[in-house]
């Protein structure tokens, strides 16, 4: 390649790059505090609004002049509203603040920003090594983790390019412009990088492929229809650094020789679209993307198009139909998209996370990211790990951590001090893995050889109070919802299957009923075409396999061992506990089932009673006088005085 | 509502609708961006405006129906004012999201995917609205509220009515004043 040509390149970037650091330095005055706010659907849906606002009045009442910052998703979703103050005046390092409301806001404003007190029963901690207040980067769950496609997403303001780009952004799609296409290649396929949407198939594989494929033009697009219930990371990545992925998706085009891209997004996820466009738009403006990026002679034109809700589009025959306008259906393989993919053209598919991770590998080298990780999976894996667990949250981790290091060391484990049952990854195509297994080293290979799948991340951790049966019914329910109606087995034995468990679940299973599921489980596992028919028994399956004493009790003792499936639990009040004249219980039953006994005490009529459990919540700790039982029929009966 | 209203409705509608598909392409793969863009704009696709759609790009109307009934996003009949949409993911699910739908089934006296006939609410499950650390979690008006339980049912709902009650007083004063 011409070295003028590359010189063109660098300086183009080179004037874009002064420019953003020059406006990233003005805005940030040292003078003033600066507050920044996590503003992802996760901060949004915990009241970040309210909070800012509420930051704004308080600022103006007081007469403070502050800067407002609205980052992204940091991935501690326990802790949201998640608020970080930089205050250089008061001598304190920038300090994170949790769970805060309107009301923390309002005193955070009067106590740290005028007093000076940074009000430490209210802190996390502090965000860089100091003597005064502990360090979050100390805690376990920041230590343990590895963030390589993380590790901007709540520090930076996803709506301005200037700060990506002053924190080296876009500078390795200045590198790669600078080098040959194969080159680029062969680096992703030396990295090991296996696609993040969970098949694990190698990425530069399936690059190589397309770039070798005949055909004038090619396209690629990025999977962001992230369907699976339980699993939203890559919804966090496109809210928290979208030019993070569109920097990887520029190198992919141009290693392979695409002119085209598309970013498939669920319709589901507004702020992600509404995200990824605004960052398109300014990185066309700065000819970062579009026609004859920094000069050179090679254009992408991105777009964005919106999933309409159909899980089966996540795979990538499905997909390509859907943009094509069809049912999404999925398609016949070979011919693989990589040969002949959207309208005709060969086409990549990359996951969101994916395509995130390929700046950090073009920056650090392929043999970096190798060595992270285990050998056959190298790299790091996000989970977003969410049920019954003390700190949930979206995690980055080296591949290869043990399960049971996840959940207690990273996540905290199992609140309340209630047992461990089981953890459900990979979503409606993956499995639930018992506590035996908990040492499982987190990666594509040992996931699979027990039964469950990375699939796209979803971890669901479930404690001692969840039935299995009804998690597999669940899931059941959802894939038969789903299957697209194409294969027979998938279509109609879904719904057999679901059948079945619906009649376990509420008390009148047959003896013959789990040798059925058996095999017709493995018969849809063989009669489906794409991967939903394929893994859509996988839950029924772990879960006879490791939990069949569940199935049995509700089969023969008409028994639901955890008191979850409703038709076969009671709820009663142990009248021993129930304190007398206490009326906590009445007002929250949403049908009036609860009395007032002669002497004064509650009992639950079981005629109206619809299990919702909210006497259980309402009732004082100090009494617990609410009990569940099951069978129903254990329940003891207290008689309702005539009115 | 009378039907003379209702029509008077969907005729509005379809004059928008047809204002703006001369800015879509008449390739095939501008039908799923059209159907979004009138189930954005409407809430729902009228039987009409999927004629009207299918004259546009020339295909039956058959296959624009078999392409919006396969997808979840598109509805067929008008929403309510304030939709509300619960949420049974799965660690909705596990953290007890059927009892929160059972919940406004009951207090709204309709079941998922119904309107209610002042035609105030509507409900509908959701596959999962990616907010699991809140479960359970319901979407009202577009806001997520998450850590549900069936008394936030209640209050939420009590909310819309006193609000409801307070703009019909004031309508009413503003009439008496007049």
């Amino acid at each position: 390649m011409n070295p003028i040509y590359n010189q063109q390149v660098e300086q183009a970037f080179d004037a874009i790059r002064q420019e953003a650091i020059s406006k990233t330095k003005a805005a940030k005055n040292e003078d003033i505090p600066e507050i920044t706010i996590g503003k992802a659907t996760c901060g949004l849906a915990a009241g970040a609004l309210d909070t800012e606002s509420a930051f704004k009045e308080a600022l103006a009442e007081q007469g403070i002049q502050a800067r407002m910052k609205s980052v992204g998703c940091i991935g501690h979703c326990y802790a949201e509203p998640i608020v970080i103050i930089d205050h250089p005046a008061s001598g304190f390092p920038p300090i994170f603040y949790h769970q805060v409301t309107p009301g923390k806001a309002r005193m955070l404003v009067k106590s740290f920003l005028l007093d000076h007190d940074p009000l430490f029963e209210h802190l996390l901690g502090a965000m860089r090594e100091n003597e005064m207040i502990p360090q979050v980067l100390d805690f376990p769950r920041f230590q343990f983790e590895k963030r390589i496609v993380m590790e901007q997403s709540g520090f930076i303001d996803p709506g301005k390019i200037e700060e990506y780009i002053a924190r080296g952004g876009y500078s390795q799609l200045v590198k790669v412009l600078q080098s040959d296409p194969e080159e680029i290649v062969q680096g992703v396929k030396r990295s090991g990088l296996r696609g993040r949407g969970g098949a694990g198939f190698l990425t530069g594989a399936k690059w190589e492929f397309v770039s070798r494929a005949e055909g004038k033009e090619k396209v690629i697009i990025c999977n962001g229809d992230e369907g699976d219930p339980g699993a939203y990371m890559d919804r966090t990545i496109l809210e928290s650094n979208p030019h993070q992925l569109l920097e990887g998706m520029a190198i992919c085009a141009y290693a392979v020789g695409a002119g085209r891209a598309i970013v498939y997004i669920r319709a589901e996820y507004p702020l992600a679209v509404q995200t990824i466009t605004q960052a398109i738009q300014q990185a066309e403006a700065l000819g970062l993307l579009g026609k004859n990026i920094l000069g050179s002679s090679f254009d992408l034109e991105v777009v964005v198009f919106q999933g309409s809700g159909a899980f089966v589009c996540g795979e990538e025959t499905a997909l390509i139909k859907s943009i094509e306008g069809e049912r999404g259906m999925p398609q016949h393989r070979p011919p693989y998209p990589a040969q002949s993919g959207l309208w005709g053209m060969p086409t990549v598919i990359n996951n969101v996370k994916t395509f995130s991770s390929i700046p950090a590998i073009v920056r650090n080298g392929p043999e970096w990211f190798s060595e992270i990780g285990t050998k056959t999976s190298p790299g790091t894996a996000i989970f977003s790990v969410v049920g019954d667990v003390v700190h949930p949250g979206l995690i980055e981790i080296p591949m290869g951590v043990t399960l049971r290091h996840l959940i207690f060391d990273v996540c905290g484990g199992i609140p309340k001090k209630k047992g461990f049952k089981a953890v459900q990854i990979g979503g409606p195509s993956g499995g639930c893995i018992p506590e035996a297994l908990l040492d499982t080293p987190v990666d594509f290979d040992a996931l699979n050889h027990v039964g469950a799948m990375m699939g796209s991340g979803g971890m669901v951790i479930m404690d001692e109070d969840t039935c299995m049966v009804n998690v597999a019914r669940y899931f059941l329910d959802f894939t038969q919802k789903e299957s697209c109606g194409k294969c027979t087995f998938c279509r109609i034995g879904t719904h057999h299957l679901l059948r079945i468990l619906d009649r376990i679940t509420k008390g009148e299973g047959r003896e013959t009923d789990l040798e059925q599921l058996e095999t017709l489980s493995q018969d849809i596992k063989r009669g489906s075409l794409c991967g939903l028919g394929r893994t859509a028994p996988n839950p029924i399956l772990t879960a006879l396999r490791y939990f069949r004493d569940e199935f049995e009790a509700h089969i023969f003792e008409k028994r639901c061992p955890a008191c979850m499936c409703r038709q076969l639990t009671a709820y009663y009040i142990d009248l021993d506990k129930c304190a007398r004249g206490c009326d906590a219980c009445v007002g929250s039953c949403p049908v009036e089932a609860i009395f007032t006994t002669k002497d004064r005490k509650k009992g639950i009529d079981q005629t109206l009673c619809v299990k919702c459990g909210e006497c259980m919540t309402a009732c004082p700790e100090e009494y617990s006088a609410v009990k569940k039982v099951s069978p129903p029929d254990l329940a003891p009966i207290v008689e309702r005085p005539d009115k | 509502m009378t039907k003379q209203n209702n029509s008077d409705e969907e005729r509005i509608i379809l004059e928008d609708i047809e204002s703006r598909l001369s800015s879509f392409g008449k390739d095939r793969w501008n039908l799923i961006p059209i159907l979004q863009m009138i189930q954005t704009r409407h809430h729902y696709l009228p039987a009409d405006a999927i004629r009207m759609v299918a004259n546009y790009l020339d295909i039956a109307a058959c296959e624009v129906y078999g392409v919006a009934t396969f997808y979840n996003q598109f509805r067929f009949n008008p929403p309510g004012k304030h939709p509300i949409q619960v949420c049974l993911g799965t660690a909705c699910h596990v953290s007890g999201g059927d009892i929160i739908l059972e919940n406004f089934e009951r207090k709204l006296g309709i079941r998922e995917g119904e309107t209610t006939e002042d035609r105030e609410f509507s409900l509908e499950r959701v596959a999962c609205v990616g907010c699991c650390a809140l479960a359970p979690v319901a979407v009202v008006d577009k806001i997520v509220h998450g850590r549900m339980a069936p008394s936030k049912v209640e209050g939420l709902l009590l909310g819309f009515q006193i609000e409801k009650e307070k703009q019909e007083r004031a309508k009413r004063s503003d009439e008496s004043n007049l």
